[in-house]
Formats: structure tokens, C-alpha cells, sequence
């Protein structure tokens, strides 16, 4: 039987006085005394009565809409699950290893074997590849400096094993980047080629820099007389330090940008700003500023915590 | 035969272009004949699967090939362990069965 909601020419999320309306409609159009001897007509009319009947009831309508019963208020049968096919030679078609095997039904190869009971098959010479073998891949990690991670180092390795490696960390190398050296890794067996050296950095932070994406903010003190008189300070950046002039009129938190100054160039992508925020620091303060500010009449007296004790 | 409209009607909620994204991902792998596309039975169970994964557990699109990855893996081993159920239980004999039993049961104990 047909979809009630077509049944009806309703929509799936019509209400209950549309679903009535759209019933109505349909039954006088279709009902048999109105149309005698069309027996079209009828069965019409037995089937829009039946979709009626199940999306008026608004249980049986859930039931209907999350597919446990049909259109004829039968019970669904359950559907297979995916389990049911996958744990069967079926399961074959989906094999996480690539295509499956020539039409074989799940045949084991030597590799099937080694990998899921090496341990049981090698102690009797089973299953071992013959021929070269490239050695396996080393996963070591370094930690490197925030300054060495931006402008690039090449930073001395010592294994475990007594090899030293020299690891040349690039510019602009983020936290948890991986450095491939070909070649460092285990040795290969029956004259394979060696494995690879993988190697995860490590960047620690730094006691004043920080990176956002390409660029570097920090924190950059500034005396009273420099916020509000403005000035030329000098601003350390990773590639050294630059003079910078704070505008006059400039307040604690106040953000200026050097442009170019965060992280280098590196690939196709553009070299980062920095930004520095600014840190209004008095440190301590002498006869003539305490005097100043006992006698200070403020022409515009504001209270910094006026919003604080709005909220409050 | 199951059709790609087969399996839109089958799967309520499934959307066409949904479906054409697993193929294109090779989430889903359908035979293909002249007419287009035939779904296998576990073809099916695998849209349905995929559907709910990404309907009522909200896994989304970037996490799901890992999800099936897994699935595959973990399925990939279940038919091994039968094959190799099935395999002892032709070869072994008798008394090698009981032995591996008793070392399977009491593998906690020295």
C-alpha cells in the first residue's frame, strides 16, 4: 500500500486539522454513493479511509514515522543488521586491507598470518618472508625552544641505541609537527633499505612570546609616562629587537601591531605580525609622583569599575 | 536486483545526494551495470548502518571514515577468528582441543 502521506496529498509534518481536511476532501470526491458502479472510485475510497485511520491516530502516526509499522499498521520487520552480513564471508567486501582477494573466500595469505600470530607461527619458520625487508619506521620525540621552532635549529638527537641524529627543525615548525628523516629509521633485514626516523617536535613554551596560527602576541610593559606621553620603546621579537613608537594617549591593555614581526614566511604562506600588548607598569614610585597625585584635581574624574559595580 | 531508488525507498530519511557522497567516498561500494548501480545485501546494511551513524549518533563526515575503519578492522578480525575457529575445529584433534581450551580458560593463573 501507498505512503498514507501521499495517500492523503499532505506533507509529512502536517497537522492533525490538515490530515482532517485533506481526509474530508478525498471522501467526498471519492465516495461510492456519490459515484455508484466506479469501483475505482471505491477502493479509492477504502485506501484514503485507511490512511486516514493510521495518521489520525497520533501513536500509530509516531509508530509510522520511525518505520516500525507500515502503511498497513503491520509491524516492520527488523532490518539485518550490519553485523549479520559483516561477520560473514559476505564481510569480504568490505575488507579493511583494500580490494578483496580474486573471488578467494577469505583466504589467509603468509602476511595474514604474520601479523595476527607472529608470535605463534615464527617460532617454527613459518610465514617469514624470504626475501629483503625494509626496516621499520623509529618514532622519537624533541623538544625544542619556542625561538629555535620559529627561526629554525638544527638541534643534535642521541637514541637510545647510541646514534646520534641531526634534526634541522625549520622555520615557523609548530607544536607537534613530524619530521621524517629517511633512512634513520631500523636497520632493513636481508638487504632491504632502512626504515625512517619520525620525529614528533616538541615546542615548550617561551617566557613571554606566544604563537597564534601565524602570529606572536605578548606583553610588553610600559612606564606611566610612556602610555601617556607616548614615546619610541623597544619591542624584543623572535627575530631581535625593534623600536616601536607608543602613540600618546595609550592605556594598559592598548594592542599594537608590527607588521611582519610574528611568525617568517614559510612555504606559500605570508609571514605573521606581532602583537603587543600593552602593560602599564609603575614600579616604585618616588617623592614627586606621590606629591603630584595627592595635589592631582582629575578634569574628567572616571571610575575604571564602573561597569564591574553596574553588573554587581 | 536492489537499485539506488530501492535503497532512498528503503532507508526513510536517506537523500539522494547523501547516498552519492558515500559512493563517491567509497564509503559504500555498489556494483555498477549498464542501468547503474546494484546494491548487495550488505551494501544495503551498510547505507543503514552509515545512516544512523550520521543521523542519530550525529557522527559527521569527517570522523566517519575513520568510524567504518574500524568497523572494517574489527569485522576483518571477527572472520578471522571464525576461520580459524572453523580451521582447529577440522584439523585438531580431540585432546589438542581440550588442551587449548584449558590454556584459553586459565590464562590468569601461572
Amino acid at each position: 500500500m501507498q505512503n498514507p502521506y501521499e495517500m492523503l496529498g499532505v506533507k509529512r509534518d502536517a497537522s492533525a486539522d490538515d490530515i482532517r481536511r485533506a481526509y474530508r476532501k478525498l471522501a467526498k470526491t471519492h465516495h461510492p454513493d456519490l459515484n455508484p458502479g466506479n469501483a475505482a472510485a471505491e477502493a479509492k475510497f477504502k485506501q484514503v479511509g485507511a490512511a486516514y485511520q493510521l495518521l489520525s491516530d497520533p501513536e500509530k502516526r509516531a509508530r509510522f514515522d520511525r518505520g516500525e509499522i507500515d502503511a498497513e499498521g503491520h509491524e516492520a520487520a527488523p532490518h539485518p543488521g550490519y553485523r549479520d552480513y559483516a561477520q560473514t564471508s559476505a564481510g569480504q567486501r568490505y575488507r579493511a586491507s583494500g580490494a578483496p582477494p580474486g573471488g578467494a573466500s577469505g583466504g589467509w595469505d603468509p602476511e595474514d598470518i604474520e601479523a595476527m600470530f607472529g608470535s605463534m607461527f615464527n617460532k617454527t619458520g613459518r610465514g617469514r618472508a624470504q626475501g629483503p625487508e625494509r626496516g621499520p619506521d623509529e618514532h622519537y620525540s624533541l623538544a625544542t625552544s619556542f625561538l629555535n621552532a620559529i627561526n629554525g635549529a638544527t638541534t643534535r638527537l642521541t637514541l637510545p641505541d647510541g646514534r646520534v641524529l641531526d634534526v634541522k627543525i625549520p622555520h615557523a615548525t609548530e607544536d607537534g609537527t613530524v619530521l621524517r628523516l629517511r633512512g634513520k629509521g631500523g636497520a632493513g633485514r636481508n638487504g632491504g633499505p632502512p626504515g625512517d626516523a619520525l620525529i614528533a617536535v616538541r615546542v615548550t613554551p617561551h617566557a613571554y612570546f606566544t604563537r597564534d596560527g601565524q602570529d606572536i602576541r605578548l606583553d610588553l610593559p610600559v612606564t606611566l609616562s610612556e602610555a601617556v606621553l607616548g614615546g619610541p620603546v623597544e619591542v624584543p621579537t623572535p627575530g631581535g629587537a625593534v623600536r616601536m613608537r607608543v602613540p600618546p594617549h595609550a592605556d594598559n591593555g592598548t594592542v599594537l601591531r608590527l607588521r611582519g614581526r610574528g611568525v617568517p614566511a614559510h612555504g606559500k604562506t605570508a609571514a605573521g605580525d606581532l602583537y603587543a600588548t600593552l602593560r602599564i607598569t609603575i614600579g616604585k614610585p618616588d617623592a614627586a609622583l606621590e606629591a603630584f597625585l595627592r595635589t592631582w584635581q582629575p578634569e574628567h574624574p572616571n571610575n575604571p569599575r564602573q561597569a564591574m559595580e553596574a553588573g554587581a | 536486483m536492489i537499485t539506488v531508488d530501492l535503497v532512498i525507498r528503503e532507508v526513510r530519511g536517506l537523500t539522494r545526494d547523501d547516498l552519492e557522497r558515500w559512493i563517491a567516498n567509497q564509503w559504500v561500494r555498489p556494483d555498477h551495470d549498464d542501468s547503474g548501480y546494484v546494491f548487495c545485501d550488505i551494501d544495503l546494511a551498510r547505507v543503514r548502518l552509515i545512516h544512523d551513524l550520521t543521523t542519530d549518533l550525529q557522527v559527521n563526515d569527517e570522523a566517519l571514515p575513520v568510524v567504518l575503519s574500524l568497523l572494517d578492522q574489527l569485522y576483518d578480525l571477527h572472520r578471522r577468528m571464525r576461520d580459524l575457529g572453523e580451521a582447529i575445529n577440522r584439523t585438531a584433534p580431540p585432546e589438542m582441543r581440550a588442551t587449548l581450551i584449558a590454556c584459553l580458560t586459565n590464562t590468569n593463573q601461572p
